[in-house]
């Protein structure tokens, strides 16, 4: 996502360079920058090695006791006295498992899609700015026609439209994809219009000429040499994308039109937990959603530190 | 000024053309329509009768052009899951999103503009900080969660509200209102607050930046060496200067509700057009889809045309250099 991400795994010297650097001093002045970080790595740690963290396996019904059933957390359940971090839901399930495992599909549905919005957003982006003419036409207008609606009515759409076309059966293992699909079409508009004008600057400067005039094809100047210098913005518009993804699937998946139960992401089992609200068991509700607001908010507060930090004119 | 209002005008019809296509295409070719019209014992003859019928062998242009004229007669022919016209069930359903939307639009501007001249008058005051701080937090939670968490405090814990449905609602003529029975009136308060908290925060915002812009400039000082009370000043002079761009921000908004009343009909399982939408989305209701997509992108681009033009009525700067803001 953001390169100091990676850094714990990178060469100490990439690293200690990205600490001298303005970005770093920026990064190590900003509570609320580390903080988020902090959490955000936290989730995707907890997400990415949930099959050797969760303490159950929520999808296996051999580890499932019925017995266990509505555990509250931190207190030993009636009849079998096992004790369950953050209580059980109706099945017996864990709750804090579950939670990893959702975890994971709501980033990999978030991430994948920002994925799939920003290659389709730059690579429109480059063609509209670079090439112009009734290329750039067509795809701003498209661009404009789309920015009429609200994003998640784009997805609904196209949520609805894909499961029309895919055969019943499939549709249950094919959700997973079909959100990522509709979430990253319905997003590719701001990455677009971004490198759009970065694109328009950057192709009157010299090296572009220069790189032309050596008889480079356009598209490996747009890829090597014009791509480079219009990525920060991208990077910044990618990290709040990334929040909005997740709050997109997290709420499609709780209106029901997302993952399937079979393999529930956190605004499933939002919605799952939303039908014990009134019976009293606030916890298989509470933690997913607590889960989420963290995630959601972290990475929003990142991308705002972003913003200010690769644009020392904004403040 | 009038070839900017044809060309405008011009954009506008051409999306709703666009709009109007995919429509046409998901109707068209997202399932068979034949198929989910004729039961388990149909013959070929059957169904050769019934493409015929509803025109599914003329050319492709032509059933554009037919499916956009009955369209525009308000035929958005019939629902795959209930069985009735889908203008039918529309209309049914229209009243109660369109009360809830008025409301919560409402609650948006008069809480909106309130709290945005609160905070911008008292910057250091605790309540305005108090203001800033909620309101950061209301823009990072998803709709849902606040609905979710609006019903469990006042519906489970208080048990002041009711936490879904529109309560009793009265028919007079074609339209169901909830407006005149007390248990209806109960109901839209936790739904119109569910929807209109994103748009009040947005208003809000955009108040406060607005007014503390306006009360640096020179007539304000002015006005306050005049000798002007605090309240004449205050309202008279600066709001009233900061409320074209809310005005156009507010239109804007407005399309943005009825979008996202989606989510909160969901939530508190309001029986309006959003809810329909949704299970429409869930059991593939094509139609349902179609003519929601239809009368939606209407809506959204109507608002857009009239908010754009009524800005260059407004504002006599914009009639020179329309072009830059040209959609």
């Amino acid at each position: 996502m953001v390169d100091q991400q990676n850094s714990p795994v990178a060469r100490p010297g990439a690293l200690r360079r990205f600490w001298d650097s303005d970005m770093g001093w920026s990064f190590r002045h900003s509570p609320v920058a580390v903080i988020s970080l902090l959490v955000v790595a936290i989730l995707a740690l907890g997400a990415i090695f949930a099959p050797w963290i969760a303490p159950y396996d929520p999808f296996d019904p051999a580890s499932l006791n019925l017995m266990n059933g509505f555990t509250p957390p931190m207190q030993p359940n009636a009849f079998t006295g096992e004790i369950f971090w953050l209580g059980t839901d109706d099945q017996g399930r864990d709750v804090f498992s579950t939670i990893l495992f959702g975890l994971r599909i709501s980033l990999f549905v978030g991430f994948s899609a920002v994925v799939l919005a920003m290659v389709l957003g730059i690579t429109l982006g480059l063609l509209a700015g670079y090439l112009g003419g009734w290329v750039d036409t067509i795809i701003m207008r498209l661009a404009d026609v789309q920015l009429t609606f609200p994003a998640i009515l784009v997805a609904m759409l196209i949520f609805g439209i894909a499961k029309g076309v895919i055969p019943v059966e499939y549709r249950d293992q094919m959700a997973i994809w079909v959100l990522i699909l509709a979430i990253g079409l319905s997003d590719w508009v701001q990455f677009a219009r971004v490198v759009r004008g970065a694109t328009l600057v950057e192709k009157n400067k010299e090296y572009v000429a220069a790189a032309r005039l050596i008889g480079r094809s356009g598209p490996a100047i747009m890829l090597r040499h014009i791509l480079p210098n219009v990525l920060s913005p991208v990077l910044v518009i990618a990290t709040i994308s990334l929040a909005l993804a997740i709050i997109a699937e997290a709420t499609l998946s709780f209106l029901g039109i997302g993952a399937p139960p079979t393999q529930p992401s956190l605004g499933t089992l939002i919605r799952i937990g939303q039908g014990f609200l009134f019976s009293g068991e606030w916890w298989i509700l509470l933690f997913p959603a607590g889960t989420l607001l963290a995630l959601a908010l972290s990475v929003n507060l990142l991308g705002d530190w972003l913003r200010d930090a690769l644009n020392p004119k904004l403040r | 000024m009038l070839a900017y209002i044809i060309r405008r005008v011009f954009q506008s019809v051409l999306v709703l053309l666009i709009v109007g296509l995919i429509a046409f295409s998901m109707f068209r070719f997202v399932g068979d329509p034949v198929e989910n019209m004729l039961g388990q014992e149909r013959t070929i003859e059957d169904v050769e009768r019934l493409r015929d019928n509803l025109g599914l062998n003329d050319p492709f242009p032509m059933q554009y052009w037919n499916f956009l004229s009955n369209a525009l007669q308000g035929d958005f022919g019939m629902s795959y899951r209930q069985g009735r016209p889908v203008a039918e069930i529309l209309m049914e359903r229209a009243p109660a999103t369109l009360e809830l939307a008025a409301v919560s639009g409402l609650f948006a501007i008069v809480f909106g503009i309130g709290f945005g001249v609160l905070t911008a008058i008292r910057r250091d005051g605790v309540l305005a900080n108090l203001v800033m701080t909620v309101s950061l937090i209301g823009v990072s939670l998803p709709t849902f969660l606040i609905g979710i968490l609006l019903i469990y405090v006042f519906s489970v814990e208080l048990n002041w509200l009711p936490s879904f449905g529109r309560g009793e609602v009265t028919q007079i003529g074609g339209w169901s209102t909830g407006f005149l029975t007390e248990s209806g009136l109960k109901a839209l308060i936790l739904p119109a607050i569910t929807l209109g908290l994103y748009q009040m925060t947005l208003i809000m915002r955009l108040v406060r930046s607005e007014m503390l812009e306006v009360l640096r400039q020179d007539y304000i000082r002015f006005a306050r060496a005049r000798g002007l009370s605090e309240r004449a000043v205050n309202f008279r002079h600066a709001l009233k200067n900061t409320l074209v761009p809310v005005i156009t921000v507010t239109g804007l908004q407005l399309g943005s509700i009825i979008a996202f009343a989606i989510i909160t009909e969901t939530v508190f399982q309001w029986p309006g057009v959003g809810l329909l939408f949704i299970n429409a989305v869930q059991f593939v209701d094509i139609p349902v889809m179609a003519a929601y997509l239809m009368l939606i992108s209407v809506m959204f681009v109507g608002i857009n045309l009239i908010v754009d033009l009524l800005y260059v009525a407004i504002d006599p700067r914009l009639r020179s250099d329309h072009s830059a803001r040209g959609h």
